[in-house]
């Protein structure tokens, strides 16, 4: 489990606008690294980029590598819903399947890939559960919808059910910038244990939250509004938060912009 | 109408002169709409009253099970059994056709649809849309009684009510297929899914109640077309239970022949009909609410 990526060269585009441009950086195992800077900055893009949802989009592009242990996701013979199934999502907002139970959500993953023997379905869908911090919560309700949980109960279903089909990487997009502070430390403590399982990357708007979960830090921004976001730099987070080699990056920190 | 008006002003001056101006027309406005909705009211209690009365009297067991063989129109007795099978029997393969390839023409616009074909097939059903009833009727009497020989039967009405009921099935389910959220689309893709998984196990089964329903309302408008199944069913005193061969009638037909007699008793037939018809799309209405109530994605607590 979990897998280094490299990412060399990477410019992605919708139509003709170009989003992001000529990004490299490489994204260490077992670990969180975090992207932050100012909205629009192509933060979501790069990260769709990362597991080819980015050409679900009508328009969406790609040009560059992704390697992923050696392995390019944008070489020709690969299978695009492959690559899903080894690099997993979590949204912005929680987006459990309505028509589903709270287990059937869980068993999505599996089901809908063709894997149906009762059995194993119930040992993954409690080892997910218990692995996303909500198995005490829902024990009892397995068979009740997905979304009569709070919000931050339903995140963590969609982690859930992210992690039941045991992904290499996590990518998480502003997880938790829908839910309560409570709801927030919950997912924060979950992100910390599931990097000793996963590779993690990580969206966040919320510098503090970056600062607390993250090992690395990544910082993007645009030169104006219109142009392509790029990566200005990424380092240990400790050092992006201390002395930061640019200038740019220590005024969006401390809050001068973005 | 008069009493209407007066009762409108009326409120006007007396709110103004009680209560200030501001009141006033805000009293009007709510007047005006609701002697609108009375007014809209009207004709359709009416007809509903006017309906029920005048059926009531001839309807009963031997009516809803008997034919009119052996009668003259002129007759009294009789029934519409052959007419209601007839129509069960036209709607249910007109359904049974247009269903399917309604909503997966509907899934091909809103999932796959990009570029000229998808415009074209928009452009195709907008203009379906608007087909005459008459229109399809005759269409399939040339194609396929004249050019292919096929002599009238509930087969060549259902062909004609399918093409009517297709572009009514695609709009109302490409109307529900795009109020599934896209996040679901990208949740399930995320997982590893291919789409065509995505769209069977996900997309369908969150938008199936308003399909089910738009399905339902389309069965309940083309039940009472008259003009194709005139042209095409024929129309007969018998009952054929076969609708593939021979002529059969229908509801809406009776309704017409037996009012076109003129006496006393087949006008009460006509009537009777009428109400089995109305009674027919309306349990179709209500079943569609059912299905769309208990179908629709819980929310909440
Ligand atoms: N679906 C889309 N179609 C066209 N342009 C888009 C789409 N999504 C995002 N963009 C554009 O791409 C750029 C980057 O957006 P995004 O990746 O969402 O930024 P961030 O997540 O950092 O706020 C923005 O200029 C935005 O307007
Ligand atoms: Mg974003």
């Amino acid at each position: 489990m979990a897998k280094r990526i490299d990412i060399s060269g990477l410019s992605a585009y919708y139509g003709n606008h170009k989003a992001i441009d000529d990004i490299s950086m490489t994204v260490e195992p077992r670990s969180v690294t975090a992207f932050i800077g100012p909205s629009g900055c192509g933060k979501s893009t790069f990260l769709r980029t990362l597991n080819r949802m980015h050409e679900v989009t009508p328009g969406g592009r790609v040009e560059g590598k992704v390697l992923l242990d050696d392995e390019n996701l944008y070489a020709k013979d690969v299978d695009p819903v492959a690559v899903r199934r080894t690099v997993g999502m979590v949204f912005q907002r929680p987006n459990p399947f309505p028509t589903m139970s709270i287990f059937d959500n869980v068993a999505a993953g599996l089901r809908l890939n063709g894997s149906y023997k009762k059995s194993r379905l119930t040992e993954v869908v409690e080892k997910s559960l218990r692995g996303a911090n909500l198995w005490n919560e829902v024990k009892d309700r397995l068979n009740k919808p997905g979304s009569g949980l709070s919000g931050g109960q339903q995140q963590r279903l969609c982690i859930a059910r992210a992690i039941a089909v045991e992904p290499q990487v996590l990518l998480m997009d502003e997880p938790c910038s829908a839910l309560d502070p409570i709801s927030t430390l919950a997912i924060e403590d979950l992100i910390g244990e599931l990097k000793e399982r996963f590779t993690i990357v990580i969206v966040t708007h919320n510098m503090q939250q970056a600062a607390r979960v993250s090992d690395r830090t990544a910082f993007f921004n645009l030169a104006a509004i219109g142009q392509p976001g790029k990566l200005i730099e990424i380092d240990d987070t400790e050092r992006i938060f201390s002395n930061p080699s640019v200038q740019a990056t220590e005024d969006y920190i401390s809050g001068r912009f973005g | 109408m008069l009493a209407a008006l007066f009762f409108v002003l009326a409120t006007f001056a007396i709110t103004t002169k009680v209560e200030g101006s501001r009141q006033g027309k805000d009293r009007v406005a709510t007047s005006v709409v609701w002697v609108c909705f009375i007014l809209a009211l009207v004709p359709l209690l009416s007809l509903a009253w006017v309906t029920i009365t005048k059926g009531i009297k001839v309807i009963d067991g031997y009516f809803l099970t008997h034919s009119m063989s052996g009668l003259l129109d002129t007759d009294e007795g009789g029934g519409i059994y052959h007419a209601l099978l007839g129509t069960l029997e036209q709607v249910g393969i007109a359904t049974l056709i247009a269903a399917p390839v309604g909503l997966l023409t509907a899934v091909y616009l809103v999932e796959y649809g990009r570029g000229r074909l998808a415009k074209t097939v928009t452009f195709f059903v907008d203009v379906m849309t608007g087909i005459p009833s008459i229109v399809a009727g005759l269409f399939i009497l040339a194609t396929w009684n004249l050019m292919l020989g096929f002599g009238p039967s509930g087969f060549a009405g259902a062909l004609a009510l399918a093409i009517l009921m297709m572009p009514v099935v695609v709009r109302s389910t490409e109307e529900m297929l795009k109020l599934v959220p896209n996040e679901l689309r990208e949740a399930s893709l995320a997982l590893g899914v291919p789409k065509w998984r995505t769209i069977l196990k996900v997309v369908l089964p969150t938008a199936i109640g308003g399909i089910t329903t738009g399905v339902m309302l389309a069965v309940a408008r083309i039940t009472g077309e008259t003009a194709p199944v005139l042209l095409l069913v024929f129309g007969t005193k018998l009952i054929n239970p076969n609708p593939f061969e021979g002529a059969q009638s229908s509801l809406p037909l009776y309704v017409y022949e037996q009012y076109v007699v003129g006496t006393e008793a087949s006008i009460d037939r006509a009537w009777g009909a009428a109400l089995v018809l109305i009674a027919f799309v309306m349990i179709l209405n209500l079943v569609a609410r059912g299905i769309a109530r208990w179908k629709a994605p819980s929310t909440g607590r």
